[in-house]
Formats: structure tokens, sequence, C-alpha cells
């Protein structure tokens, strides 16, 4: 199949032979899991247990709350001993609702909701009603709900479903034992979620350094014409959606759009096989394999991991650290976020645990730009991180903003590539964030604005009523009104700014 | 939220790459150029090579002092040196010492620390240099000696070399005229340059270097293999080098063509002054160059016709000096038209449209 170039990117060192060979172990159950309610983008599940319930396997403990949410199932059988606030895997390491459940050690499935006999035959409702009912997000780390994605064929005209396997990320191989274990059962929820769509054809993108995954997958999709295994370059940010999009189709999606409106839905692997589950077996998510990987951990592996399992007990299941770590990152080390502790759970989006020693960030201080140019050349959004570098520096958001910094996606490429190490992804992420507030604020204010406009109008109408009736009854009276309506909407505003 | 406080973001890997690491290599570079061209010119050559680069390291570090950053630290990313070393090499080989002092000065606190250090400075802080010295001492800046390689007969002695570079005894009977401003001073006193080009040493002797010139200016095949290193390396693209030397081929052959008396030819120019110098270690200096790709060949070729013009019309033979620093006032306009284009964007910054499915 024709590959389309894509612009920029650049070439880390991947080390994912450290876990590559590791099958996916399963690991014994904690004493305790944590699932936050929040796991996901979008609105917070609502809870529907309390302190005390005895729960099983699968049965759902918090729902979705608004279409952009996802509900939360017990990843095994055992007793609530807690909903209260717990520190979340995000680098604010603010504290979140979470529900705390202690195992019974029995491990006993809940009656689940009934196998869809031929999803082939079924409505594409059915389907999606299922996928929003068993928790499924994305799980390549963007976490974003399945359902609503999967929904996008009512909307558009879709033609293809790109299945992401390209894992990009160096370090991560969940994505590559995923398909070298289970071929089968990720085709098949491919195939499921094609039909949900509406799309003729499915197309699996993995990137060439996983050639036994790329072999396994293409015999399993053998059986299937519409299936068609595609194996990109290795180029790292080859697995962002947009750029996996433009090798394999050539087509550039425009700003502010999505893939969609190209006719093609962007999944992860390991949604597929997700999908699979809850389809053929009614199981809802409630483990996922996550890389545990890093200089500093002892025995790098696969693991299967329940969700809400603390980042503590994982790593202690991988024989604990071996060297001091520098930083413990949630996903891969290139657009992971840091961890604030390791006494955060595993979530729904977490594909890595990476307990990184300071030789392989390789970080050093930062010294002055020499405007070498390295940075534009392999920005795979075509910015220019050099400018929006020394603009945001001056605190002069605007002219950022105007060169796209809200384009960037935080891929990381210009700061591993930058001789001065200048930190540029943090920069943006925080022009990011202010810009984001600023817009959020005056999106507000002007609301409120008009709020008080509309209510001026309607109070000096009101009063020009009153006068019109007062005028007509007396003359002199109607002079005296006061022009009461106007202060009493300045007012208002004020307190609603 | 402000940025200090912000936690920091990713990534957690990095490249190999650091600024003394480029620097070093580019040094490495000009190390065969600089030895062959060090034995050429001798012990006089050794003395203001020593000195001018001293005194960049100098000034370098009396500037990082007064500005209160750290000086040890920043010494070492081989800036100064770098500095240094490109501009010893744009100075005659036997001027004296002072020439290169003061050159220093220009080019380290004038040119690159007032503008606020490394990555701030508009121009290239060796071409200011040597250029500054050029216009207020036209005479010094202008005796260029024959080949006197060390330890050939008539070459001078050490005791000879400090008088030379130190007391200011040039001896009368060495000085020789480069060969671009051989034809330039026959050409105003009308003889054509079909006529005095029988007198310039050969194109083969020109490119190994014997010949009177600056040290960066002889032997154009070292100069070559350094540039050659340096793409290999990747530590500067085929971007400004290609087309500087391109257009400076272009035109000087199109002229040549055209009225062959009064004109030199492609090759001629190519092979002279410091054309190589400049195409490889001087027009492709990070700092003073466009960032983008495209900028980068504006600028090439920008540089590659201001050198031609000038040589040929301007009263200075060599003019690549003159021309990087033109250009090098462009750089932040070429850099602002020159933007990549954004993904899913047009070039305007709009949102590409949503094109039929082909
Ligand atoms: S990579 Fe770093 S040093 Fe080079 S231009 Fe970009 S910000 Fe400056
Ligand atoms: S982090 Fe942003 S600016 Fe930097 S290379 Fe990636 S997309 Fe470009």
């Amino acid at each position: 199949m024709k590959l389309f170039p894509i612009r920029g990117g650049i070439h880390p060192e991947y080390r994912k032979d450290m876990t590559s060979e590791k099958a996916i172990v399963a690991m014994p159950m904690p004493a305790a899991l944590y699932i936050p309610l929040q796991q996901h983008i979008g609105a917070p599940a609502e809870v529907l247990v309390a302190e005390g319930d005895l729960v099983r396997k699968g049965q759902m403990i918090a729902r979705n709350q608004g279409a952009v949410s996802a509900s939360q199932h017990a990843p095994t059988s055992g007793r609530i001993t807690s909903v209260a606030e717990v520190a979340a895997p995000h680098p604010s390491g603010l504290p979140q609702k979470t529900i705390i459940i202690e195992p019974d050690g029995k491990d006993e499935w809940a009656d689940l909701p009934e196998p869809i006999a031929d999803p082939f035959a079924a409505d594409p409702h059915t389907i999606h009603d299922r996928v929003a009912q068993s928790g499924i997000v994305g799980m390549g780390g963007a976490a974003f709900p399945s359902a609503v994605k999967l929904n996008l064929g009512a909307q558009k005209k879709l033609e293809t479903l790109l299945l992401n396997g390209a894992e990009c990320e160096p370090y991560l191989t969940c994505d590559d034992r995923v398909m070298r274990e289970y071929p089968d059962e990720v085709i098949d929820g491919a195939r499921i979620m094609a039909h949900a769509l509406g799309t003729a054809k499915v197309v699996i993108g993995i990137e060439q350094n996983k050639p036994q995954a790329i072999e396994i997958m293409t015999r399993a999709a053998a059986a299937f014409p519409e299936i068609k295994v595609v194996a990109v370059p290795v180029q790292y940010p080859m697995g962002s959606e947009r750029h996996l999009v433009q090798a394999i189709t050539g087509r550039e999606t425009p700003a502010r759009k999505l893939t969609a409106d190209l006719g093609i839905v962007v999944h992860n692997v390991a949604t597929a096989r997700a999908v699979h589950h809850a389809v053929r077996f009614g199981r809802p998510l409630v483990a996922r394999v996550v890389t545990v990987s890093g200089g500093a951990i002892r025995e790098p592996s696969n693991v299967m991991t329940p969700i809400g399992t603390k980042v503590s007990d994982l790593v202690e299941f991988c024989g604990g650290f071996s060297a001091r770590p520098e930083s413990v990152v949630n996903g891969g080390p290139m657009m992971g976020q840091p961890l604030p502790s390791l006494d955060v759970p595993v979530v729904k989006g977490t594909s890595g645990i990476l307990a990184m020693t300071a030789e392989e960030i390789n970080n050093s201080p930062t010294s002055a730009c020499i405007r070498c140019g390295a940075c534009v050349t392999i920005c795979p959004c075509g910015l220019s991180p050099v400018d929006m570098a020394a603009f945001i520096r001056k605190d002069n958001l605007d002219v950022a903003a105007k060169l796209g910094v809200m384009d960037c996606f935080s891929c990381g490429s210009c700061s591993w590539v930058c001789p001065s190490h200048i930190p540029l992804v943090h920069y943006f992420n925080y022009a990011k964030g202010v810009l984001r507030e600023l817009e959020s604020e005056r999106r507000k204010s002007e609301r409120i604005k008009t709020l008080a406009e509309v209510r001026t109008i309607r109070i000096e109408k009101a009063a020009e009523a009153k006068r019109a009736a007062l005028a007509a009854k007396s003359k002199p009276a109607a002079d005296a009104a006061p022009p009461g309506g106007e202060t009493k909407a300045t007012t208002e505003e004020k307190v609603n700014a | 939220m402000s940025i200090a406080i912000m936690k920091k973001s990713g990534p957690f890997a990095h490249g190999f790459n650091t600024v003394q690491k480029t620097m070093f290599t580019v040094l490495l570079a000009l190390m065969p150029a600089t030895l062959f061209n060090l034995y050429l010119f001798g012990w006089p050559a050794i003395l203001l090579f020593t000195i001018t680069v001293g005194a960049c390291v100098a000034v370098e570090a009396a500037c990082l002092l007064l500005a209160g950053k750290p000086v040890v630290a920043t010494l070492a990313d081989c800036s100064a040196i770098l500095t240094g070393w490109l501009l010893a090499m744009s100075l005659p080989p036997w001027a004296p010492w002072w020439i290169g002092v003061l050159a220093a000065i220009f080019a380290i606190a004038l040119t690159k620390h007032a503008f606020g250090g490394l990555g701030q400075n508009v121009f290239n802080p060796a071409m200011v240099g040597r250029t500054v010295m050029l216009i207020s001492f036209p005479v010094a800046m202008t005796v260029w000696v024959a080949p006197h390689p060390l330890f050939s007969a008539g070459a001078p002695g050490l005791t000879e070399a400090f008088a030379i570079t130190f007391g200011g005894n040039m001896p009368d009977t060495v000085s020789a005229a480069s060969a671009l401003g051989y034809i330039k001073t026959e050409l105003s006193r009308g003889i054509p340059v079909a006529q005095s080009m029988a007198q310039v040493p050969d194109l083969m002797d020109m490119t190994l270097g014997y010949r009177a010139g600056s040290m960066g200016e002889t032997s154009a095949i070292l100069i070559l293999a350094g540039g050659l290193f340096l793409m290999a390396k990747r530590i500067i693209s085929w971007h400004i080098p290609v087309s500087m030397m391109g257009s400076l081929f272009l035109i000087a052959a199109l002229f040549h063509a055209i009225d062959p008396a009064r004109f030199t030819s492609g090759t001629f120019h190519l092979m002279s002054g410091a054309t190589f110098l400049g195409a490889f270690f001087i027009a492709t200096d990070y700092v003073t160059s466009p960032v983008s790709k495209t900028g980068q060949l504006i600028f090439g070729i920008g540089v590659g016709l201001l050198t031609w013009s000038i040589r040929n019309f301007a009263g200075y033979p060599e003019g690549m000096a003159f021309a990087v620093l033109l250009m090098n006032s462009l750089t932040p306009i070429i850099d602002q038209y020159t933007r990549p284009r954004a993904f899913g964007r047009t070039r305007k910054g709009e949102p590409l449209p949503l094109e039929e499915k082909p």
C-alpha cells in the first residue's frame, strides 16, 4: 500500500526491547482498589454504591453522566470501604472523588448483560449502547469515551475505521503484546466497531518496529478482505491520529475539524479488544495491560492490571525499584504525565508506568537558544517553536496564539531535539492553559454582558411603559421618574462578573 | 498560575545533541584547513591566531562577569572560541596583534554581548570584527603575504615573527596581492580581466591554497572538506551553502558570458576569496541566519548575489563579509515570512477547506 510522508518527527531511543518479549502477566489482586469517578475526558460518573455495599466483578458502581462520560465497574468482587477524596494520577496531584473497594479474593462475576449473539446483524445502536454501558474509553492514553466516537457514523458519512497500532511512544509495548497475544479478539472487535460505524473498510496501522505484530495481525486478518494491515514507518509521532491518517491516506485533517470529517475514525487496538469483550461476553472494562518499564524498574513487564490498582502495588509486583527513579511517568516518555506520587491508581487510560533514571531522561540545564532551527524542522504540526517560545517568555501570549500555539499537541519533539534543552513544551502547556482560561473567561463575561443587556433593555422598556402610563395620567410626574433600570443592571453585572 | 511554579511538563527523553557538541564539531571541521594555513603562513600567523582566539575568550569572560552570568559554564559552550577562530581566519595572517584584539572586542563585546549574549545578536560577530577593522584600518587589513611555509627558506623564525606581530616590522618584500584584489586593481588601471587573469595563480593552486590571502581564503579544498563533514554530521544542511554558491556561480557565469573582458568567470568567483569559508562556516551561523529551510534558501541566494555585486561594483575586492552582514539584517524579516505552513491550515493560517474525497 502506498504511504504518504508526514512532516518532521524524530527518532528517539525506543528501548522497547526491555518489555517487548515479555508476555502479558496477570497481577494478583491488591489489598485495595481505588476507582476514580473521572478517568476519562468529560463529566465524572455518578456514584451508585455506598460504604459497606458488597459488589461483584463487573457490577456498575458509577454511572456515566451525560453523553461525554463513562461508567465505572467493580474490577473484582468485594466490599466498598468508602467513597473518598484520593489523589488522582494527574500532575497536579489534586484529590478526586474515588470509590475504594476491598477485594474479597473470590473474584466473582456479577450477572453480566447478555452477549450480543450476532453483532453484525445487530443494530448499530445496540452495539453503541453496549460499549457505553461497558465503560470503554480510548485506551491509547487520551481516554475519550469510545461510545461517543462510535456514534460518529450517525452524523457523518464514514468510510474507514483506522485501528491505531502504531504505538510510537518509546518504551511502551502493551499494544504490541495485545496484538501478538490476542490478534483474533482485536480483529473481531475492529469488525464490530466497523459495523457500528458503518464503514466498509478497516485499516490497521502498525509501526515497522513491530514485525511480529504485523505478521500475526496480517495472518489473523487474512480471512477478512475488508481488513488491511499496513506497516507504517518508525517516526515519532506517527501514532497521533491526524498524522497516522495523513500517512495512510495522504489527507490532511483541517484545523478544528475531526478525522471523521474526512470519513475516517481512529480507535486504538486495545480499545477494539475491550469492545470484543463487551459485545461477545458482556464484560465491562475492568482491567488493562500496562507496560511497566524504565531503567529504575527491577523487572520491566507487561501486566494485566485491575483498574484502580495503586501504582505502588504495580511497581511492587514488578520487583520494585532497582535504582532511584528521577521521574515516574504515567504514559510514554514523550507525552506522558509526571506522577506526583506512587499513591495514585492505574486508570483506564494508563498505557504505561515508567520509572526513569536521570540518565535515560538525559536532560541538561537549559542554555540560551542558538536559533539552530531544529525545532522548526521537526515540528510535525509545522509550527515555529523557537518563535512561540520567545513570545511566551515575554508573556506576549497573543502573538504566541497567532503563531499557532493552540495547534501544538505537546508531542514533545521540539523539547527532545533542542540542543539548548529549552523546555519548549512546558512553555506551550503554560500558554495553552492561560489562553484557554482567558477564552472561557471571555465567553463567560460575554454571556453575562448579553444577559445584562437583555435585562437592561427589558427594564428600560418597562420603565418606558410606566413613564408613558404616568405621563398619560399626569405630565409633571413623568419627568421625575428615575432612570432606575440602568443602574440596577450595572450593579447586577458587577455581581455576576 | 505562572510558568515558574507550574509542574514541569514532559518529555522525559531528550536527544544527545548539545550546544557544546555542536560548536565543538564545527571547530573540528575547521581544524584541517586551519593547521594547513598555519603551516603555510608560519609563526606570525600562529601568533595572530592565538592572540585573536585568546582575546575573544577573555572579552567573553569579562562581559559575562559584568553581566553577572555564569562564566565557566558559558565559556564551555565554545562559542567564543569559534568566533575567535573564524575571525582569525578572516584576518591577514601577518597582521599586527592589536588588529586581533580590537576585532575581538568588536566581535564579542559590541556585536554579541551588547545584544544580550549568545543567540541574541543580529549580526555575525566574526564578520563585524573583520569588517570594522577593514573600514578603520584599510592598510593593515590589506597587506597580504605570499605563503611562507614553516621552516622553509625565507620563512620568518619565531623571533622575527614576534617582530612582525608585535613590533609591526612587516618586511617590505613579502607583500602580495590576493587574486581578487589584484584583478580589481588591474581593472581600475584599464587592464582587462582576460589579461590580468594570466598573472594570478592558476585555479589549481588556488584550490590547494598556495596563494596570498587570509587564512580562510586559501585552501578551498580543505574548507570544502570541513563543510562536507558538517553536512554529514547534520550540523548544517545543504540549503545555505548550495544556494549561496549556486547563485554566486550563476550570476558570475552569466555576466562573464556577456562581457568576459570586464567580468571574471563563475569558477573564479567560487574558488577565490572566502567563498567556501563563507558558504559553509560563516553564512550558516545559526544565530544570524533564518531558522526555516525556505528562509535559508532565500538567505543563501541573497548572500551569493550580494557577494558578487560587491566584488564587482563596490570599493572592496572581497564582498562576502559585507554580503553576510547585509543579509543578517534581513534575517528577522525572512524568518517572519518563511514560517512553515501549519498542519491543517493554509499559509494564511486559516483552517484548510474540507475538500471532497478524491
Ligand atoms: S531547537 Fe532549541 S536552540 Fe534550536 S532554535 Fe529551537 S529553541 Fe532554539
Ligand atoms: S510539542 Fe508542539 S511545538 Fe513542539 S514539536 Fe510537538 S507540536 Fe510542535
